[in-house]
């Protein structure tokens, strides 16, 4: 299942508004401003709501597309709400070779969720990254900035369990198997 | 612990912490504070806890050296803190246990000086990484740091330098080796008053880290690079563009050049004279074409980072259409020495056309990985084999690639080729930006070159149809091929769009895309033959052509396995022998690296089918020997 395009209440967005205009004046309205404006932005609301982008093109004086045309470019930026957690799977060369391919494949099938999303109830984001330059411990994921080594399918139960996620299905196994 | 020797208590010793990312990631910045506490604690008066930036040899980490012994400690912990402080600091006795050993002679090594890996490298742009404190400009002053800025400004024309950069020989060390000190002659020679200077930090491929290092390690060599390669254009305004994934890294260059400012470094007319250069840092947005030269140029704009077709060149056509110059944080790193030592000397190391040292990260299937600084022309068997120290759990060497996502994977026989850029560009690879990944008998040739396309596909920027439609074409014939549904036609339809994309596409992330395929396809071609007509993969990696079976004769029926597999696809009861459903298996491997290792149940095959039953059936195999003692 993908994550569903949560609609931002308008209470929110509003703040978001707010939030984005404030971060604006302390930008010069040229054209080179609008990457680090989008950094900033970002850094502040964790994602480009489509709020933000038009007070960014108004500010700019450009049309909203050329915002909208930046922000899809750039792996950095993400169109919706990150999670609590953020999970990012290093798909780095050492990585691949480790496996990192197959510890994707785990934290897609337990998230529910293909990279670049968030659940549904917004606990977890999943991403790929190119080499945290943690190549020895490879296959690496970083969890909330953290980079986490050795992180094999078995690990990925034991990080979300460390959230207090049990995966439902294997609970049942183990009582049956007891 | 045995009493104090109080006679070394007050021993001047300085333990200097690695404050790299990757010591980072494994605790560092805890250690640190553990030591400091300690060593407060203890009441050393001579002790003093420093840090300093990437060793790169990360994959030891946390390391520390003490001086002045030049003890190294691998493999550091918070909890061998008390001992350090109290064994070694206050006491004067080294801590053994912590002592790297060597993967060849299994010795163990007290001295850094001592240690292979370090002692056959020759460190001319990491000189200072793992020496000093990165975040001290006074450290860099006092290894003769800025010495080279001044010597620039006060003795010699901007003509002068470029002069001297150029008899150096340097070539830029961003991947396509052009000569460094032509680039700034075309620069200073470009018609306009207002001319710019960029250092590329945006390091993209997705294997090698030095930039990244160097900055951390040892910012202000960078910064004074930079500045006399502004001098010598006659630029007044500098872009550092700096990868978004390296926040370390932003944060001690953006501190390195406040220090700079402060000094007079950088500026309003630099150490009195009347040249001017301010510097500006900008952060990436995560875009590998972005380190393309025009791109990266579009990206400071604020514009999408897509390249555009050269001439105009740069250097009379750059930021904002005014002539710029562009350098490697590697090659503006080599400058201050080149200055400072002089082009006959830098010159006297390397081969005839490729001058000085090169960095390579060296990762993958290798008993030593991380960044070596070596002279151009050292054989690739010498990196391998000795600094390297050779593939470790005694399996056989495959591969070695270069390059990144642009380069190539040479076999066997190219072992004993040298490393510089015209042989390694002869062998169908090149020398890029630095990344080095050995390969042995488990890595899959096929599913390799379909990783590094499936990279640059994703990075193309679309706009020119060779590389956009023509890599997308390659990388689906490659997922076919992985997936066993390879046609005989493929490799010849592989090789032709290779070519043609090579041809056809505007910059060279497209012009360089096809060279993984084209050097497996030329030195294992039979990897590619078994995938499609036998859909065989021969190193067991490609996940739609394994599968794993349970071994009736060896299976104990513990069921570890069956706890452990993700897709719940093991049946099995006490003391029945387990049975994997081939359909639902997902081929992650868990099974076989949870299977205790005395009943090795568990086997990896492709394109076998081995005898087992459909369903559970009770144990019958004997407990194995290891168990029975
Ligand atoms: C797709 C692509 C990615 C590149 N990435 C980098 C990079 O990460 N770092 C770099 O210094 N040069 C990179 N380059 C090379 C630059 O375009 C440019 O040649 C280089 O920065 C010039 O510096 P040099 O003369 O010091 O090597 C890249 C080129 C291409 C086509
Ligand atoms: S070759 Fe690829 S990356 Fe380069 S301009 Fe063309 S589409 Fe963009
Ligand atoms: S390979 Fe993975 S999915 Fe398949 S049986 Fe083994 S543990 Fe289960
Ligand atoms: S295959 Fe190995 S782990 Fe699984 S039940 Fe048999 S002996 Fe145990
Ligand atoms: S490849 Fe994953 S950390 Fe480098
Ligand atoms: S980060 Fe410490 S050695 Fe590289």
């Amino acid at each position: 299942m993908t994550a569903k395009k949560q609609d931002t209440p308008s209470g929110e967005q509003e703040q978001h508004k707010q939030e984005t205009k404030r971060i604006l004046n302390g930008f010069s309205r040229k054209r080179l401003s609008l990457i680090p404006i989008l950094q900033k932005v970002q850094g502040k609301l964790g994602y480009l709501p489509r709020e933000a982008m038009t007070e960014i093109a108004e500010y700019l004086d450009i049309p909203a597309i050329d915002v909208y045309g930046v922000v899809t470019f750039y792996n950095q930026f993400r169109l919706n709400p990150p999670g609590k957690h953020s999970i990012r799977v290093c798909l780095g060369t050492a990585c691949h070779m480790k496996g990192g391919y197959i510890t994707l494949d785990a934290w897609k099938r337990r998230l529910g969720i293909n990279p670049r999303e968030t659940t549904e109830d917004r606990e977890f984001d999943l991403d790929t990254v190119a080499c945290v330059g943690c190549c020895t411990m490879a296959p690496v994921t970083v969890v909330d900035d953290k980079p986490e080594g050795g992180v094999e399918p078995t690990r990925v139960d034991g990080i979300l369990l460390a959230f207090g996620y049990d995966t439902v299905t294997k609970d049942k196994d183990k009582s049956e198997n007891k | 612990m045995t009493a104090a020797k109080p006679d070394n208590g007050n021993k001047q010793r300085t333990i200097f912490i690695c404050q790299g990312t990757g010591c980072i990631s494994g605790k560092s910045l805890e250690i640190t504070e553990a030591l400091k506490k300690a060593v407060a604690e203890h009441g050393l008066p001579g002790v003093k806890v420093d840090f300093t930036g990437c060793h790169g040899f990360c994959e030891q980490g946390p390391v520390a050296i003490v001086e002045p012994e030049g003890i190294f400690y691998a493999c550091v912990s918070v909890a061998d803190v008390p001992e350090i402080v109290e064994s070694h600091l206050r006491d004067g006795k080294p801590v053994e246990r912590l002592f790297y050993k060597d993967p060849v002679s299994d010795e163990a090594i007290p001295y850094h000086k001592d240690i292979k890996f370090y002692n056959m490298q020759q460190r001319i742009i990491l000189r200072n990484c793992g020496r000093l404190n990165p975040e001290r400009i006074e450290d860099y002053i006092a290894t003769g740091g800025y010495e080279s800025l001044k010597k620039c400004l006060k003795e010699m024309t901007p003509e002068q330098v470029i002069e001297e950069v150029k008899r150096s020989g340097l070539r830029g060390r961003g991947g396509a080796g052009f000569p460094t000190g032509m680039k700034w002659e075309f620069c200073r020679n470009a018609p306009g008053d207002q001319k710019y200077m960029i250092c590329n930090a945006d390091e993209g491929d997705p294997g090698a880290f030095m930039d990244r290092s160097t900055m951390e390690g040892d910012p202000h060599t960078v910064l004074e690079g930079m500045t006399i390669a502004a001098y010598a254009m006659g630029s007044s305004e500098g872009y550092i563009y700096i990868r978004a994934e390296y926040p370390l890294a932003v944060k001690r260059v953006r501190l390195a050049l406040k220090q700079s400012e402060e000094k007079g470094f950088l500026g309003d007319n630099i150490m009195g004279s009347d040249f001017s250069l301010h510097i500006h840092v900008k952060e990436g947005a995560g875009a590998f074409v972005c380190g393309e030269e025009t791109a990266l140029m579009a990206s400071i704009e604020g514009k999408r980072g897509m390249p555009r077709s050269r001439p105009p060149f740069p250097a009379t056509s750059g930021l904002w259409g005014k002539p710029s110059n562009i350098n490697n944080v590697k090659s503006l790193a080599t400058v201050p020495v080149i200055i400072a030592k002089g082009a006959d000397w830098y010159a006297s190391t390397g081969t005839e056309k490729s001058k000085g040292t090169c960095v390579f990260a060296l990762t993958g299937k290798i008993a030593n990985s991380g960044l070596i600084e070596v002279p151009m022309g050292i054989p690739l068997r010498k990196i391998i084999y000795e600094i390297g120290g050779g593939i470790p759990g005694s399996k056989k060497f495959k591969a070695v690639q270069t390059g990144g996502p642009s380069g190539g994977c040479l076999p066997e026989s190219y072992l004993d080729q040298p490393v510089d850029y015209e042989s390694l560009a002869a062998a169908g690879s090149m020398m890029g930006s630095g990344g080095m990944v050995v390969m042995d008998e488990e890595t899959c040739m096929v599913d390799i070159a379909r990783y590094f396309l499936s990279f640059t596909q994703a990075e193309s920027c679309g706009k020119c149809v060779p590389c956009r439609i023509g890599t997308k074409q390659m990388l689906d014939i490659l997922e076919r091929i992985c997936r066993g549904e390879g046609q005989p036609e493929d490799i010849d339809l592989l090789q032709q769009l290779g070519e043609n994309i090579k041809a056809g596409s505007l910059c060279q992330l497209g012009q360089t895309a096809p060279n993984p395929v084209l050097t497996t396809l030329r030195y294992f071609r039979d990897e590619y033959e078994a995938h499609i007509n036998e859909k065989r993969c021969p190193a067991l990696s490609c996940v739609k052509l394994i599968s794993f079976y349970i071994l009736p004769d060896k299976c104990q029926g513990c069921g570890i396995c069956l706890r452990n597999c993700p897709a719940e696809c093991i049946a099995g009861d006490k003391r029945m022998v387990h049975v994997i459903d081939q359909e639902k298996c997902v081929r992650c491997g868990t099974c076989l690296e949870v299977c205790p290792e005395r009943f090795g149940a568990v086997v990896k095959v492709s394109a076998e089918k081995v005898d087992v039953p459909d369903e559970p059936i009770p144990v019958t195999a004997e407990k194995p020997a290891a168990s029975a003692t």
